[in-house]
């Protein structure tokens, strides 16, 4: 540990920074008999960055070669920049250390292709390996799949790791074959697969036989590009949608395209990454994932991708609006998710809530209910007020709108007057 | 009017609901020592800890919800908010009174009031295991100073037990001036008298710290300012997730570490 680790730290996590993944929650691993570290079932960010991303685990890469030419990627071949390679005692210490000084959750591995996909894999289970049997280190550990490795290595990875992804990127194969042309989706399904079916196979296992040990207990993620190509949102939530009910993968992430290679011709030309779109993608997701909606209820031929003004759940509802007002006191739990305004937390307290009494719009205030949206869209014990059908969706649109605005301009305009003086 | 003034412990807060419900007489206030205000015109009972009728009181409870519950109402004590005696008072009266188990109504002012406060300090408790930061000392010991809103480090101890179980540590309250010590086996309460620890930031003092100590506070630097995305700067996010009273603990945060790192 010295100078030269501090530099090839600065390189290797700078490498490893456009991979949004960084949830440490899903697994529990136990300390066993007085070692280091638990990885906690609800996960635990340590810090926050200036761009707002959470740091919870250690995101580093093991080097940043790489024989692979991916136009959207920092660390492709062609690039003339640093690099570097860890030692594998290097990432083992710097793991340890940190955890111990409650800085980190635990290992974020990734690495560029060395030589082969055997050899880079294989050097980065043996970390895996080192933490967990050397230093007894119970943390979480993530580690990326790299496609075209051995069966067998994803197999023992799977053992050591809390959870395994690997990175689809671009969420159609024509498009994902123009930009990086060592790629296509066999390639990138395979190892997906052969986890899939490890953990389905270790649960059965751990039914028969308790102390069987764990495969990757907090499954597998994926990644997908956004704005790269110019695949709508219909194209990306149908595969997410996809990977989440047939892969059974436990999150997909989606992240702003950052124009890291601008002399790249394939590539868009973007004013700033596509943030909005990225956040809107994360509320389809979460719809998708806790709000039981289906994909194509949120995007359709009709309406390929999200509006980007306003929220999917709101969207849906002024699409809809013959499906409201909602009566609080008496509609079904998925009935009242569909609210704008009222999120999985609320809807639970409504519905536990109202068993003891009707409930009232200051109950629902103090439940946490968004009124300033959800007035619109429900009915409760007391006098009706205009909703969605009276007020017409566009108007309800409107009047959301105005919300988001900001406040600046009012106070120009009373500038204006003042100078007048 | 009538005020009891209880011994400032919790299990002399159960007692004066205890005596408070038994003598079937409504307490308009119920304060501890520590923040009582004379009124000539009240009737005071002055309360101090039994605790049998502690027992008593948490039994009931207990019985009538889960332990999960009693939890919270542990929880919603530790906020010291004003106020919050009557809130507990009115909760448990209304568990106790009432023939089924009121824990979920959402409909009920106390009920959902007893849950917020629960809720922040249950924040803070998270806070804690998010922002402490230990710093190694040269006898092998891992100190690490908080400055907790609420009186939460007790909350906090399994937690670090478990995680930290092979090192010493040292965790310390620079508000209520009280730690805790884990030696391997068990962990005890503390008071520091040691000059080499700055109370305020937190900072052990350079002689006392590990060679290695500042090696890794700067090498966490630089890994934070690596992992940070320029294009896409966001600091009304970034202050909202980590607000500034935290900073000082923090070795990727503080202006010191970083005149270090450059």
């Amino acid at each position: 540990m010295n100078q030269n680790t501090t530099n090839k730290l600065k390189i290797l996590a700078g490498a490893a920074k456009y991979d949004v993944s960084c949830a440490s929650s899903g697994s529990n691993r136990p300390n066993q008999g007085k070692g280091l570290g638990n990885a906690s079932p609800w996960g635990i960010c340590h810090s926050f960055t200036e761009d707002g991303r959470c740091i919870s685990l250690m995101k580093l890469m093991l080097t940043n070669y790489c024989i692979y030419d991916c136009a959207y990627c920092i660390n492709r071949k062609s690039n003339d920049i640093p690099r570097t390679t860890f030692t594998v005692d290097e990432v083992v210490n710097l793991t340890i250390e940190f955890y111990r000084r409650n800085y980190i959750e635990g290992l974020f591995l990734s690495s560029g292709i060395i030589k082969n996909p055997d050899y880079t894999m294989e050097r980065m289970v043996r970390i895996a390996k080192e933490l967990r049997q050397k230093h007894n280190y119970n943390g979480y550990i993530h580690l990326k799949a790299i496609p075209g490795a051995n069966d067998l290595l994803h197999h023992k990875a799977g053992l050591f790791a809390d959870r395994l992804s690997v990175n689809i990127e671009i969420a159609t194969e024509p498009n994902l074959k123009a930009l990086a042309p060592d790629k296509n989706f066999k390639s990138i399904l395979n190892p997906m697969n052969t986890i899939k079916n490890r953990i389905l196979e270790n649960k059965e296992e751990r039914r028969k036989f308790k102390h069987s040990p764990r495969f990757t207990p907090a499954g597998q993620s994926t990644q997908l590009i956004i704005g790269a190509t110019p695949d709508s949102d219909k194209h990306i939530l149908t595969l997410a949608g996809n990977l989440y009910n047939s892969n059974k993968l436990k999150r997909v992430y989606y992240s702003g395209f950052i124009p890291v290679n601008d002399y790249d011709k394939r590539l868009p030309v973007l004013k700033e990454p596509p943030l909005k779109r990225e956040n809107r993608l994360y509320q389809a997701d979460w719809l998708f994932r806790f709000y039981h909606f289906n994909i194509d209820e949120i995007v359709n031929d009709q309406h390929p991708d999200l509006d980007l003004e306003i929220d999917p759940k709101l969207s849906y509802a002024l699409r809809n609006p013959w499906l409201f007002p909602v009566d609080i006191n008496k509609a079904s739990y998925e009935t009242i998710l569909r609210v704008p305004g009222i999120g999985v937390l609320s809807a639970k307290k409504i519905i536990l809530g109202r068993r003891y009494g009707k409930l009232t719009i200051a109950s629902l205030k103090k439940i946490g209910v968004v009124l300033k949206r959800a007035q619109y869209f429900i009915t409760c014990n007391e006098l009706k007020q205009p909703t969605v059908n009276e007020l017409q969706p566009e108007t309800v649109r409107q009047i959301m709108l105005s919300h988001n605005r900001p406040k600046v301009q009012n106070n120009r305009i009373i500038h204006k007057q003042l100078s007048l003086f | 009017m009538n005020i009891f003034i209880y011994d400032h412990t919790f299990e002399g807060l159960l007692t004066a609901i205890h005596d408070a419900m038994e003598m079937k007489i409504n307490p308009d206030k119920i304060v501890s020592t520590k923040s009582f205000q004379d009124d000539l015109f009240a009737i005071k009972y002055n309360i101090s800890a039994e605790y049998d009728k502690f027992e008593e009181i948490w039994k009931k409870v207990k019985d009538k919800t889960n332990e999960q519950s009693c939890q919270r109402i542990f929880k919603a004590y530790l906020s010291e908010n004003a106020g919050i005696e009557n809130v507990i008072y009115n909760y448990i009266k209304l568990i106790i009174e009432t023939p089924h188990n009121i824990e979920t109504d959402f409909s009920n002012d106390t009920v959902i009031k007893l849950n917020n406060l629960q809720k922040k300090v249950g924040r803070e408790v998270h806070r804690m295991l998010m922002f402490t930061r230990f710093q190694k000392t040269i006898d092998d010991i891992y100190y690490a100073s908080f400055d907790p809103k609420y009186n939460v480090i007790p909350l906090t101890i399994s937690h670090f037990k478990n995680r930290f179980a092979d090192q010493k540590w040292v965790i310390f309250d620079t508000r209520r001036k009280y730690g805790y010590y884990y030696d391997l086996e068990n962990v005890r309460e503390v008071t520091i008298g040691n000059q080499k620890v700055n109370l305020e930031t937190g900072k052990a003092d350079k002689d006392i710290l590990h060679v290695s100590e500042k090696l890794f506070q700067k090498l966490w630097k630089s890994y934070y300012d690596s992992i940070n995305i320029k294009e896409r700067k966001n600091l009304k996010v970034h202050m909202q997730f980590l607000p500034k009273r935290f900073w000082k603990f923090l070795p990727e945060k503080d202006i010191t570490n970083k005149m270090i790192a450059n």
